[in-house]
């Protein structure tokens, strides 16, 4: 089954098109991660798939139009964690998760028991719980980013967008975070499409890779089909080494001392995916 | 550890309204007439509550309490808790800490009205609505619509900023007319001042009851959308991700609270501050969720407007000193109190 279909979508702001008719298939249950350079239109993606800025073309959540949904069936359908989510100052961590639970509530409406209990599950299982009464200004990087995903989860959606979840992140709460969504994926089956800068880690946890280039999409696929050198180099202007261990696609910088030339020659044990 | 919402809690609630019944004996049994405490209160009673009691009062004292202690007060509650609700909600909608009832030009809309109508003396007229206030109350409303029309002509989507501008622009323009007529008319302008400063001066029970339904409703919806302007706090595109509609939602939370504020102008005249301080000593107080700083400045506001009234009337009996004067005296260092307390502990 499919859960999000775009087709042709176009964006454009204050006269610059950023998104030039790109299509896209994300199936029930899959992690989709969006890669490319900076300013590809990855967030512009995953932006007009949330219906949070105006695109021209189809898109579809399941059956039903993006367009045809008001926003709070949206939000019953799509949560989104922003690159740079706005925190209140003096808001605490449950209040703050909480808030996930708007879709769910009538205007005037406060959250009864039963929102509460959904929050205190999701807090337990981000290890949350002993900080839901901190701010959340307060927290680290990792536990910020921990907090933020909560607050979609509590939205209780099926589809999970991710606007660079690891970013300013240490690796060890990179890798945190994204083993947290990964469980969340294998175990409730949430689809998940994400933006991601780091072409490893994209490529260890999403099933499927699409790579954008100037607003198109210029590569889709496994990541060993989509990070390749030529692909990177050709798009990020990058120069890399690709390796294969396992099934994990390694993408590392080639970096070039200056006066150096033996750093360039190529490495004869590397498994080379040119 | 038992894990429970941001809210105003019973004990606050409780604490905050018996202070404002504190500030209401208080403000009953003190005034300028020597009238025994007890036969105050007994005939607050008496009229009050179903329960029948001789309060021992000449028909003079009884008058004293009912025509003028009592409507006075009554009006104090409802201008004090109008006011600062308003101003705690115009702060969340707009998401600036600086924001207060006045905002999008109520206070010179408001001034327009009434300015015009005490140059054409329509203050005169006897009735139980009073020219100045509807001139006040109609010069507000058109203020706040004309700032809408030009902030959403200035920008479709309507984002706090450029409403706060041409709120500033609408002030401006109305403050300049204001004052070209006032200019004109030399000998209205001390009347004109002393109802910028405000008061709640009041004859008999006509002002509150005017008041009393549309304060009732509109305390009561922004009461309740603390969590909606929670919720507004991680601004709009995360709002409206989150399911909230966020440009319906602003709209009905502008019109509710600039309806309130213009009513409390139309019978109190511009009283400032209390809009502006009673939601950040809230805030200070009991947290920065709208949850609870909604309710909470209800209850102090309205004590708050009670005892500046008590001092506005009492500190240079039988002289009255403009409550707006009042409010920004004993407001400010209570302030400065609450921050120096807050950022110590």
């Amino acid at each position: 089954m499919t859960a999000i279909t775009a087709t042709d979508i176009v964006v454009k702001v204050k006269g610059t098109t950023l998104l030039h008719g790109v299509d896209l298939e994300v199936r029930s249950g899959e992690w989709l991660s969006i890669i490319g350079p900076n300013g590809a239109g990855k967030s512009t993606l995953l932006r007009a798939i949330g219906g949070a800025i105006k695109s021209t073309g189809s898109l579809r959540i399941g059956d039903d139009e993006l367009g045809s949904l008001s926003g709070r069936e949206r939000a019953q359908r799509v949560a989104w964690v922003p690159q740079s989510p706005v925190v209140p100052p003096g808001m605490k961590v449950l209040d703050y998760v909480l808030l996930g639970r708007t879709a769910h509530l009538h205007p005037l409406a406060s959250e009864g028991s039963g929102d509460v209990d959904v929050v205190e599950s999701i807090l337990t299982d981000l290890d949350l719980h002993p900080l839901a009464h901190r701010h959340v200004s307060t927290l680290s990087g990792g536990e910020r980013q921990r907090t933020v995903i909560a607050r979609a989860l509590a939205q209780q959606t099926t589809i999970l967008l991710l606007d660079e979840p690891t970013t300013a992140l240490d690796l060890g709460h990179q890798q945190e975070v994204l083993s947290l969504l990964w469980n969340r994926h294998q175990q409730c089956g949430l689809t998940i499409v994400s933006t991601m800068h780091d072409l490893t880690l994209a490529g260890s946890f999403a099933d499927r890779l699409v790579l954008l280039a100037a607003g198109r999409v210029a590569a889709e696929g496994s990541a060993v089909d989509v990070l390749t050198e030529p692909n990177i180099e050709t798009h990020y202007g990058a120069q890399v080494s690709v390796r294969r261990e396992g099934d994990t696609v390694l993408v590392l910088p080639r970096i070039e001392p200056p006066n150096s030339s033996e750093s360039t020659k190529p490495d004869p044990n590397e498994e080379n995916l040119r | 550890m038992t894990l429970r919402p941001a809210a105003a809690r019973i004990t606050w609630l409780v604490g905050g309204a018996l202070l404002v019944l504190g500030a209401c004996v208080l403000a009953l049994v003190v005034g300028p007439t020597d009238i025994p405490r007890g036969g105050v209160l007994r005939e607050s009673v008496d009229r009050l509550t179903p329960f029948a009691v001789d309060s021992g009062l000449s028909t003079t004292q009884e008058s004293i309490v009912w025509n003028l202690r009592l409507p006075r007060v009554a009006l104090g509650l409802l201008v004090g808790a109008s006011l600062a609700t308003a101003g705690a909600t115009y702060q969340g909608v707009f998401r600036n800490p600086l924001a207060d009832p006045y905002l999008l030009g109520v206070a010179a809309g408001g001034g327009l009205g009434a300015t015009i109508a005490f140059i054409n003396r329509w203050g005169d007229a006897q009735g139980a609505f009073d020219g100045v206030q509807i001139a006040a109350f109609a010069g507000a409303l058109s203020s706040v619509a004309i700032t809408w029309v030009v902030g959403v002509l200035g920008d479709r989507s309507r984002s706090p900023t450029s409403l706060i501008l041409a709120g500033v622009a609408v002030a401006s323009f109305f403050t300049a007319m204001q004052t070209f007529l006032q200019q004109r008319n030399a000998e209205d302008i001390r009347q004109i001042y002393t109802w910028f400063l405000g008061g709640l001066t009041t004859s008999g029970w006509d002002e509150t009851l005017q008041l009393l339904p549309v304060a009732i409703v509109c305390v009561l919806v922004l009461a309740f959308s603390g969590r909606t302007l929670d919720v507004l706090a991680v601004g709009d595109e995360e709002a409206s991700m989150l399911g909230l509609s966020v440009g319906r939602s602003r709209v009905v939370l502008v019109v509710v609270a600039s309806l309130l504020t213009a009513s409390a102008v139309a019978v109190s005249g511009l009283i400032a501050f209390v809009g502006l301080i009673v939601p950040h000593t809230v805030r200070l107080l009991f947290g920065s969720s709208f949850r609870a700083i909604v309710p909470m400045s209800i209850l102090v506001g309205a004590g708050f407007l009670v005892l500046c009234d008590l001092a506005a009337r009492t500190v240079l009996s039988p002289a009255e000193l403009p409550i707006g004067v009042v409010t920004a005296f004993f407001g400010a260092p209570f302030f400065v109190v609450i921050l120096r307390t807050a950022v110590l502990r």
